[in-house]
Parts: C-alpha cells; structure tokens; sequence
C-alpha cells in the first residue's frame, strides 16, 4: 500500500530534521574542532591529528565523558606550550556507544580513514578487547588510562592505569593487617573485571590467611541488592571486611540499602576499587562516609603537580567537577606520549615512538611514575576514607611506586610469567627466570 | 522464625518496589493496550523530579529539609504526568491500535528523553526554545493567511531553515559569550546525589535484623498509591468513564463520554504514577539517565505476569516475584537441606544475584506455558478488543 506524500508527513519530517541537527548542535559533546581551541586553522592544515575513542552515550558514558576532558586539558595544555615537534595535536573524538562492536568500528574508522597516530581510548575490558584484535593486526597504539584485572599485555597498547598488584593486592594486604581476623565477603558486577578480581583477592587471602566468608556478582546496572546484603549479615553476624568490585549505578543502591540494613563500616568497613570522586558526589556523601578506596591518585594528593592538574581542570570545566584516579592516568598517557614522540623525533613511525616511550618518566599528579618495558605504568598506590567533604582522606600511600605485575602472581596459571616489549624475544608473555 | 519473617519482609520489600514500578504501566499498558517503552524514562524524569526538590529545600534548613521528599512525590507526579500527556498528545494518540508502531515511537522517545537528561543545559533550552518559537510562532502568523494550504509547504520548507540557523547562531553565540556557565549541562551524564531525609536513614531493629525505614515508606507509599487508584477507578465519574472506555471504546463514545479526553487523563495518571515510583526509587538506588532501564524489563514483567488489565493480577505477581527472588537469591532454603549435601549445593549454586534473576526468569517463562494469559486472564467481551 503506497500512500502520497502528505503534508503532514512533510511538517514531520521537516521539525524531525530540524530538531535533530538541534540537538546535535546544543548536545555540548565536544566535537573535533573544539578539542584544540589553541590551534589556528592554518596548523590545524598539518597537526598532528590523535584518536579519542571513549563512549559519550550509553552506559559508561556516565564514567568515560570525565576522562575524555581529562584528555583534550592535556592536549590543550600541550598545544598551548607550543605542540609536539612544532606541530599541534588535533584531537578526533569518537564515541563508542557503551557498545563493544561500535568500539571496535570506530577504531577502524580512526585509523584507517582518519590516519591517526595514535589513539587514547576504552574503559571498560570488554571494549578493550574488543578493539585489541584491531589495534594488534594493524600494529597500530592505544593508550589504556584505567586500573584493570590484567593478565594481559599487548605489544600496541600502553597501560597507565593500574595492574592488580598496584591496587587491589595492597589494599588487601592493608586490611589484612588493619582488620586482622575478620572474614571477607566479596561483592562485584557480573563481568570480567570483578570476576577476576576476585579470583586474584581469593588466592592471596588463601595464600595469607584471610578467609572469604561469601561471594556474589550482581549483573551490570541491577539496583536490587537486598538479597546480597541479607547474606552478607548472615555470613557475617560479628561484621567483617567487604571487597567492594561493583561498577557503575549497583554501587549507589548497594550504599544506600547497606546502610538502611544498619550495617555500618564501624563494623562492616568495605574497601572499593572502582568508587572515586565522581562517584562519590552520585551516591551521596552520607551513605559513604568512613569507607575506603583504593586508588594511585586522589584529588586530595597534594604533590606540585596534582595542585595544578586540579586547578587548571576546574578553570576549564567549572569548579564543582573533581578529578579521580582514570582521569589522571589519562592525563598521563596524554603526556607520555607527547615525550616519546618527542624523543623519536617522529609522530607517524609508531614503532620508534613505542621504543621510546619505554622508559619514559613524568612527573604525575600521583607522584613521578615510569613507563615500564612491560607498557605498564610504576605507579604509587594509595588508600582513601571518604570524608565529610566528599573528597578522600588518604590513610595510605606508599613510599615508591610500585613496579606493575601484569601477569598475575597469585593465579597459578599466570605464575611466573612477565612482559618485557624492549626485547623482541621476551615480548608479551615469557617465564622469567 | 525471625528468619521466615525477615524473607517475609524483604520480599515484600522487594515487590513493593516492583509493584510501584509497574502500577503506572498497569493502567497505561494493562487498561489502555499502549505498549509505552517511555515508562522507564518516566520514572527517571520522577527521580530527577525529587532531586531538584531535595536542592530547592535544602538551603531552606532543618524542618523543609527534612520533609521535601514529600513535595517531592507530588512535584514529581505532576512533572512525569504532564510528560505523559505530551508524550499522549503528539505521539501515542495517532497510534491506538498499532502496538508494534507503538512501541517503537515510545522507545524513540526513551531514548529522546534519556539524551535530554544528559544534555540538557542553558545552551539547549534556549536552541530548542528559540527554535520553537520562531518556527510554529511564523507558521501559525501565516496560517493566518487565506492561501494558507497553497503556500504552506513553501512555508514550512523556508522556515524550517530560517529559524534553525537563527536558533543555532543564537544559542552558539551566547554559548562562546558566557562559556561554561552557559554551556555546562544541569545533570550531565554522571548521576545525581539523591539522599533520603535524616528520619528514613535508619532502621527499625527487630531482634537481631533491622527493617530500613526506607523500604517500610515505600511499602506504604505502595498501599497509599493503590487505596489511590482502586477510589479513583470505582468511585469517581472520572474512574467510571475509564473503565467504560476500556470495556468499549465506541459504544462508550456514542453514549457521549469524551474518549480522547478519556484517554489523556487516564495516560496522565499512568504516567503521574511513573513519576512517584522514581521518587520512591530514588531513595534506594541510582538517579542517572540510565536509572529507567533498569526497571522497564521488569515492569513488563509484572504486569503481563499478573494478567493485563487487572490490578489484583499485578500486585499478586509482584509480590510472587519478589518473594521468590529473594528467597532464591539470600538461599534462604539452602540450609534447610543440611542432611542432603547435594540438594544443598544445588541451591547455594543458584544462590548468587545473577542466577536468581536466570531462574525467576526461568520460572516465568515455565509459568507462561501453562497461563499465558498471566495469573488472572481477562474475561468476556474485552479479550479481543
């Protein structure tokens, strides 16, 4: 059945028309042009053009939208002190959607159409391995800014966020110690990185004398937690410690009802690897207050550097945003990069630039980190209670920065096992002697 | 004892939640046939609703502090019910009949809704505002003109672009002029802060469990919700008309009842009801773009469980559902098998978060097989309407 064209369908389409180029329009994504606000259109001409492929909709908009600003401060930063090698970094943003497949287009698209150099990208493990096969056939570079489980190391991607050993291993070993005696129950999202997580937290407790009372994985972006928490109360009458892995909106429902059940961290302390700032100020100070958090970086941390990262965010994006922990590797990565181009002496040979920027040291807002010959970050590690002022009171910091174990030493599959992508023969995964 | 009665309790808990979700979906999928995939964002837009409330009282101190949650439930009643109206007006109302292209258009419009949230800004209000304006205000001028029909699609196809480029350089140049106060959006994507008054915090201790106060406000704020809508439905006019529309769209429309009327106020209240679950879902769990999500699957779930068009139906399946996903999740029967090592693993195997929704879902779709019509199957003249 064929209808003419009616006007009606012709006002509907119009205003259907018009209201998305609007919407578009208004969105405030930051669209390709905006990200290098220094550059004039004559460098614009020949920059240095870099992919940003994180999702600015969907689920892990919520998290991935903070860092992308943490990328383009770095790149304005880099521009306005004069570029890399003379030349200014145009930044080609895209977003992935909360959708693994679209990641992996996307990056396609960025390379092979866009003819970036590079590319700082991902949160979540499933979009980075979404787009590992990508960035690995095309011998191509991504830089990775956020704490992950591990037990992977690619010779094309750059970790600066956390390996298990920087983050979760300390952590336990710090309530071990703090809370020597008491059970673990550990809580995560159903997926991979809690998952994994988990096997890693159980091996060291096996290994260390801690005991895990209970064990349960809420699927992603589920907010009825009272099942859990009933367990949790009845694997532990006397209080005990609780591993906190959930990711995303669980985690607000979790703390609110955790504490409507009246179980408090006086007696229930819980520590978190994937609550920071932002997430704080979404669950609500009161719900969180005398918990803890692991993390390399706080915004709290008062290094030279940290001061001026902070301050120069909030000038840009307004003085109510904070900094976390994945803003700051990606900030990271930013700077890293730049300095091995640098030292290559060449943006477009990504081989040299890998080379280079092995080894590579920054002075970080977490303190002076090194890029390690395994494409890991050293990174210092850290332990923060939430405080009044929705910002974390650092009750733990290291001394050094720890030197990243990619391969995890407490999974007996994994023991024994390194990276080093210096040497050609060692490459991802070797047994070190 | 105290442990029948603690899953007792959670259960309930759990179904009230559930229940309060799925009441609005009740009248507006279970009375009127609509499909509406909006309702999650309903319930968002009820949340959202509840905290900007809480941020008004705030500064006001201790005693409209304390109490904002309940302007809350009203302001966000009216806020998702005049959504709802809007949303009936231009998009369902064209619809009636055709569930399929029901549910896409609402699904679109979920999706409209959520990118709004995200977005939203000072910057946006004013494109979309001005853009509004100009447009429908230049073609109701020239509607005016008695050659209206012949023109008006040259009309539309001249102002159409006149007033997007006029909305666009406006709202660009106000964005570059005051920058970041302009342009930042009022929620952005990362999710809001709700935090539930000081006298909903605790917990009613009882023995050795405690029962959140929370959760007993919204098993209340539940029984209040359906006294409401079983008066409204029985004993007004309005109700009479509803039920009537509903037995018969067109004999109640020869006997002079307002059908489209009807219609809007009856979607109104569907979706007024949306808004009070977000405020009451608020108080436990997450306010971001993606909070309706979460419950739309589940909402469905409730109503075609408990049999569509029949309120009874609903609040039996939630209540079923609740139940029997704590009692699987908690393990609450594990333990009665401690003779039987092997009985017991099986149910400690199913007694995580994930397996239980697998097997409620698994039992729902067993339970479907043999009552697809759902608990209390509607009778009579109105099946095949």
């Amino acid at each position: 059945m064929t209808r003419p064209f009616k006007r009606r369908d012709f006002l509907f389409m119009g205003s259907a028309l018009a209201g998305s180029l609007l919407l578009k329009s208004c969105g405030g994504e930051p669209s390709t042009t905006e990200a290098s606000p220094g550059a004039s259109p004559a460098a614009t001409g020949d920059g240095i053009k870099v992919g940003i492929l994180h999702s600015l909709s969907g689920t892990m908009a919520i998290s991935e939208k903070s860092v992308v600003d943490a990328e383009n401060l770095a790149i304005e930063e880099i521009n306005a002190a004069g570029g890399v090698l003379g030349k200014q970094i145009v930044a080609i943003t895209e977003d992935g959607n909360s959708d693994w497949p679209t990641f992996n287009e996307k990056a396609k698209k960025l390379i092979d159409q866009d003819k970036v150099v590079t590319v700082f990208g991902c949160w979540t493990s499933a979009s980075r391995k979404a787009v590992l096969e990508t960035f690995e056939t095309k011998n191509h570079m991504l830089w990775y800014p956020v704490q992950y489980e591990g037990q992977e190391c690619s010779k094309n991607v750059f970790y600066t966020g956390a390996a298990p050993n920087q983050q979760i291993e300390p952590s336990v070993d710090w309530l071990l110690e703090k809370y020597a005696g008491k059970p673990f129950f550990l809580v995560g999202s159903d997926y991979v990185f809690p998952r994994t997580a988990n096997t890693i937290i159980k091996a060291q407790l096996a290994a260390k004398g801690g005991k895990v009372v209970g064990e349960d994985y809420i699927p992603l972006g589920n907010t009825e937690v009272t099942a859990i928490i009933s367990k949790i109360k009845s694997a532990m009458p006397d209080g005990g410690v609780i591993y906190n892995s959930l990711n995303g909106d669980s985690n607000v429902a979790f703390f609110k009802q955790l504490q409507g059940a009246g179980l408090g961290p006086d007696k229930y302390p819980s520590m978190s690897v994937s609550i920071a700032e932002e997430e704080v100020k979404a669950i609500g100070v009161e719900y969180l207050k005398g918990h803890f958090a692991a993390w390399n970086y706080f915004q709290t941390v008062t290094t030279p550097a940290s001061t001026k990262f902070v301050e120069a965010f909030k000038k840009k994006y307004g003085a109510d945003r904070v900094v976390n922990d994945p803003m700051e590797s990606a900030y990271i990565a930013v700077y890293i990069w730049k300095q091995a181009v640098e030292k290559a002496g060449t943006a477009d040979d990504l081989e040299k630039v890998r080379m280079a920027a092995l080894g590579q040291t920054f002075e970080a807002p977490q303190g002076l980190v090194t890029m390690e010959n395994s494409h890991h970050l050293s990174k210092f590690v850290r332990i923060g209670e939430v405080g009044d002022d929705a910002l974390f009171k650092i009750v733990f910091e290291t001394k050094e920065a720890v030197k990243p174990l990619p391969w995890n030493q407490f999974v007996p599959e994994t023991k024994g096992f390194s990276c080093d992508w210096s040497d050609p023969a060692k490459g991802g995964k070797f047994k070190a002697t | 004892m105290s442990g029948l009665l603690d899953g007792l309790f959670n259960g309930i808990s759990i179904g009230a939640v559930l229940l309060l979700a799925a009441l609005g979906l009740a009248i507006v999928f279970g009375l009127m046939g609509v499909i509406n995939m909006a309702h999650g964002e309903l319930i968002m837009l009820g949340a959202y609703t509840t905290f900007v409330v809480q941020n008004i009282f705030k500064p006001l101190g201790a005693p409209w502090s304390d109490f904002y949650i309940f302007f809350a439930l009203v302001a966000a009643f009216i806020v998702a019910a005049l959504v709802g109206v809007l949303l009936e007006r231009t998009v369902v109302r064209y619809l009636y009949g055709r569930p399929l292209e029901t549910l896409l258009a609402t699904w679109g419009v979920s999706l409209i809704l959520q990118q709004f949230i995200r977005s939203v800004s000072p910057q946006f209000v004013v494109g979309v505002g001005l853009f509004c304006a100009l447009y429908f205000g230049a073609i109701a001028i020239i509607s005016r003109r008695p050659d209206f029909e012949r023109i008006r699609n040259w009309a539309i196809a001249i102002m159409v672009p006149i007033s997007v480029a006029i909305a666009l350089t406006a709202s660009n140049v106000l964005g570059q002029s005051f920058k970041l106060g302009f342009t930042r959006p009022w929620f952005g994507t990362q999710g809001v802060d709700v935090t539930a008054p000081k006298w909903l915090r605790g917990g009613l201790a009882i023995g050795d469990s405690q029962l959140p106060y929370t959760r007993l406000f919204i098993i209340a704020l539940t029984i209040v919700c359906l006294l409401g809508i079983y008066w409204f439905l029985n004993k007004t006019n309005w109700g009479l008309r509803i039920r009537s529309v509903t037995q018969n769209r067109t004999m109640s429309a020869c006997l002079g009842i307002p059908t489209q009327k009807v219609d809007a106020i009856t979607f109104a209240i569907g979706s007024g009801l949306a808004g009070i679950a977000g405020c009451a879902v608020a108080l436990l769990g997450s306010v971001s773009s993606n909070t309706g999500q979460a419950y739309i699957v589940d909402t469905f779930m409730v109503v075609v469980i408990g049999g569509v068009g029949k309120l009874i139906g609903s609040i039996m399946a939630a209540g079923a559902i609740g139940i029997l996903s704590y009692v699987i999740g908690s393990n609450a029967i594990g333990p009665l098998f401690d003779s039987m090592p092997f009985v017991k693993s099986i149910f400690e195997f199913f007694a995580t978060a994930s397996m239980a929704k697998v097997v409620v879902f698994a039992l729902i779709v067993v339970f479907l097989q043999f009552r697809p019509a759902g608990l209390f199957p509607q009778k009579g003249r109105t099946v095949e309407a």
